[in-house]
């Protein structure tokens, strides 16, 4: 990282910028409020909030852009001694890609699958006519194996779909490089990547942005992540500017209180716990269970557990481990190829269609993204209501009744029981989700990875409301996650998964301690610390133990 | 003008009113219409004056007249035409994407057979052997059209059931009933209703070269098919009678896809930038 900061020039300058919405109907909100910031070369200005703080749209604006809907209504951004706003489109759009690079979160979304990667990562320079195709390919293989990609000569001939997700972020990273920028926008880029893999990709982007001497704007919603990679940070709250320093500062000593909670969120001591189950029968045991899918490879492996009343099992893997299939085949969305799923001592049929009612109601789930798992065309009486007169055939007042006993229960205001599921915020959501759950009141709750889309203090909130809920009516989770914040906060025991297999199971406590399987340890390693130096000593330990 | 919030472009607000002037024609063509459609009032073919403005037709009915009840009959018969072969197209649809299996191979092969014969030809035959009296006119048509619902319904639903809300319906233990009105149909009405305006105008022009061709709405019935069959010889002659229905053919189908157009606009605008 930098050391002489102060000396070097300013690439880019944002002056009090203002960003809004305006729609025919009329002004919407303000996005981002007054917002300044110099960006020096070879800096890392790390922006952090949660969703909505405006993080993005600063990102897209300091490049000129702006989402539909949404136009920069005051301020400077000044480029290279040039104001974006004052040119016009076709002058912005020479920079961008070019001058000015992003790199987003989702790598997936922003390929052609179509066309090879080197045609993609060529794509802009020969476009702009800044580099022949065989000057852009030299360059692109030189950044390929800057950032530590497998076979960087011939990897540029793969299409998007034949390489993996973090490979794929890398990619865009050198997409983004090609044109030498001087401004590097990324957000999110390693949000959607399994924690083992955003190591790798923070190592890659970090090296790159040192080698370079390029600067960038980092946007993330996880303080670790940003405490690895930022020389300054940035706290953004409802579009405005919270508090802003120097990262150490920012991480060990912070001013504003809002700030102050975000750090203690992360860094809040939580250590494994190891209770006691109840009861001798186990209200779900999985039995040696296989499953697959037709025509394709076994999607979990000989899985056994139990769950007993008041118990949490954490689930955890990454994604392609298994964990998610493991769930629909204890709902019997997907019929168990082999083995038993027995549930409170009495085998539940394989099949969704051939359980009772009764079987259904005893097992809930709650899901991962709340925007689709509610109808955004009900209300939340229609919601939370229908379980309730499904399962207890009760009269209409009475399931009203019910609802607004959920809603108070949810710490839900009770006028929201006739509004639109589609009207309420994403801890709103996923809260009408638990009461939907609950209505049934089931025996089981299965929550598949239900705080990964939301924000770090919606999230922790969720978790309490979930761990409260179990204190007071016994019910058993099961956790699916990859967080293992998480499941040290609510799980008593762990289920660790790797390819389909279970590699360790057992009491949390037991489990992640020493000794450790060695996947169970490279998980724990990978969770990013708040210590600027954790990158360092990750990579560090890692690299000893190749070399032994 | 705007419609929930969105506002209404010129071409959309031309085809608003198009559409509302043809609506009120047709629903109150008995009070508007001057003569009966039925009633020979002159010598045929006799020219416009002040009590027939746009002249006689071939029999020496009111050309006008037969226009305003015509727009009755080829707008109605469109009307209730669409709306049967949406109801079918819908619910085979959506059937097809919940149950999924071998219900929706079955469907889907059978809407590849019918699509892949020419509908015109296929029309012709039925109307031939049945006979082309007005229920086996709306039967033919809306099963036909009902194949091109059905792909799109389904297409929609097969997206919608995807979505977490209708697994957790399904594990609640509901039925496809329920999943299928309560879950998938509100959230399809948005791309349902924009393709009822399409399927509309194709219906209307369909009944309206069936009856060009003999095969749809009989005589004496006035439908603007019809009139451009009857009076179509009379271009030769320097009148403009076959002119009045094909041009109200031609505005309805213009305005009808001025709105559609402007309801595919709000529901699928691109990105764009504002600086």
């Amino acid at each position: 990282m930098m050391q002489d900061a102060a000396k070097q020039p300013i690439v880019l300058d944002i002056r009090a910028m203002r960003v809004a919405v305006r729609t025919d109907a009329g002004d919407g909100p303000v996005l981002v409020d007054e917002v300044s910031l110099e960006l020096r070369r070879g800096e890392v200005i790390g922006l952090i909030g949660e969703s909505g703080a405006g993080k993005s749209t600063i990102g897209l604006a300091s490049m000129g852009y702006t989402r539909r809907n949404c136009f920069i209504v005051g301020g400077q951004i000044v480029f290279a001694g040039t104001d974006l706003r004052a040119i016009d489109a076709e002058g912005r759009r020479a920079l961008r890609g070019l001058k000015l690079a992003y790199i987003a979160q989702s790598a997936a979304a922003s390929f052609n699958p179509a066309m090879t990667l080197m045609d993609q990562v060529c794509e802009a320079p020969v476009r702009h006519k800044v580099m022949t195709r065989a000057e852009a390919e030299a360059a692109a293989v030189q950044l390929f194996r800057e950032l530590d990609l497998p076979n960087p000569e011939t990897i540029g001939s793969r299409y998007p779909h034949q390489v993996s997700g973090g490979q794929l972020q890398r990619v865009m990273a050198a997409m983004a490089m090609v044109g030498k920028p001087e401004v590097i926008v990324f957000d999110e880029p390693t949000t959607a990547l399994d924690v083992t893999t955003q190591v790798e990709c923070l190592a890659a982007f970090r090296k790159l942005i040192h080698v370079h001497g390029a600067a960038a704007l980092y946007i993330t919603h996880d303080l670790a992540v940003v405490a690895q990679i930022a020389d300054r940070i940035m706290v953004l709250r409802h579009g405005k500017m919270v508090e802003f320093g120097e990262a150490r500062q920012i991480l060990q000593e912070p001013r504003e209180d809002y700030t102050r909670r975000l750090v203690r969120e992360r860094t809040e001591g939580h250590t494994f716990i190891d209770a006691k189950s109840a009861g001798a029968v186990p209200i779900l045991a999985v039995e040696n269970v296989v499953a697959d899918y037709v025509g394709k490879p076994r999607v979990i492996d000989d899985v056994s557990l139990e769950i007993f009343r008041g118990d949490t099992l954490a689930v955890v893997g990454e994604s392609g481990s298994g964990k998610s299939t493991l769930a629909r085949v204890v709902t019997g969305l997907l019929p168990r190829a082999a083995g038993d799923v027995r549930f409170n001592g009495m085998s539940l049929p394989p099949r969704l269609s051939n359980r009772t009612r009764d079987q259904l109601r005893r097992i809930q789930m709650i899901y991962q993204m709340p925007d689709v798992a509610l109808n955004p065309q009900q209300t939340l009486l229609d919601v939370i209501g229908r379980p309730v007169s499904f399962y207890f055939k009760r009269s209409r007042k009475e399931v009203r009744e019910r609802v607004l006993e959920l809603l108070r229960h949810m710490d839900l205001p009770e006028h929201f029981i006739d509004r639109k599921t589609s009207e309420l915020s994403g801890g709103q959501k996923q809260r009408v989700s638990i009461a939907r759950a609950l209505a049934a009141e089931p025996d089981l709750i299965i929550c598949d990875e239900v705080t990964s889309a939301l924000d770090q203090l919606v999230g922790e909130e969720i978790l309490r409301l979930l761990k409260r809920l179990q204190d007071e009516l016994g019910v058993a989770y099961m956790f699916i996650t990859h967080d293992l914040g998480a499941v040290k906060r609510v799980a008593n025991k762990v289920v660790v998964m790797l390819r389909g297999q279970m590699v360790a199971s057992g009491g949390t406590a037991s489990v992640f301690a020493p000794p450790y399987h060695p996947y169970t340890e490279l998980l724990l390693s990978s969770v990013p610390e708040m210590r600027p130096d954790w990158l360092d000593e990750v990579l560090a330990r890692r690299r000893a133990k190749a070399a032994a | 003008m705007r419609i929930q919030g969105h506002k209404l472009s010129v071409t959309a607000q031309i085809g608003f009113v198009v559409i509302a002037l043809n609506l009120v024609m047709a629903i109150f063509a008995p009070l508007i219409a001057p003569y009966d459609q039925t009633t020979v009032l002159g010598d045929a073919w006799s020219d416009p004056d002040a009590q027939h403005w746009l002249g006689l037709d071939n029999l020496g009915r009111d050309i006008l007249s037969r226009l305003i009840y015509g727009a009755r009959m080829s707008i109605g018969l469109a009307l209730v035409i669409t709306a049967l072969s949406f109801c079918i197209g819908i619910i085979t649809g959506f059937a097809a994407a919940v149950t999924g299996g071998w219900v929706d191979q079955a469907l889907s092969r059978l809407v590849d057979l019918l699509l892949s014969m020419p509908t015109l030809i296929f029309a012709f035959v039925i109307l031939s052997v049945l006979g082309s009296g007005l229920p086996v006119l709306i039967v033919t048509i809306a099963v036909l059209d009902s194949t091109k619902v059905f792909r799109l319904a389904r297409s929609v639903a097969v997206g919608i059931v995807s979505l977490e809300f209708v697994e957790a319906a399904r594990l609640r233990g509901e039925g496809w009933w329920w999943i299928i009105t309560r879950e998938i149909l509100p959230n399809a009405i948005p791309p349902l209703t924009a393709e009822f305006g399409l399927r509309f105008c194709f219906t209307f022009l369909f009944i309206a070269a069936l009856s060009f061709l003999g095969l749809g709405v009989q005589p004496p019935a006035a439908d603007w098919g019809s009139m451009v069959k009857d009076y179509r010889e009379m271009i030769n002659f320097g009148s403009a009678a076959p002119l009045y229905p094909a041009a109200a053919i031609a505005i309805l189908t213009i305005g009808v896809n001025f709105v559609v157009d402007w309801m595919l606009s709000i529901h699928s605008r691109g990105q764009g930038e504002g600086a």
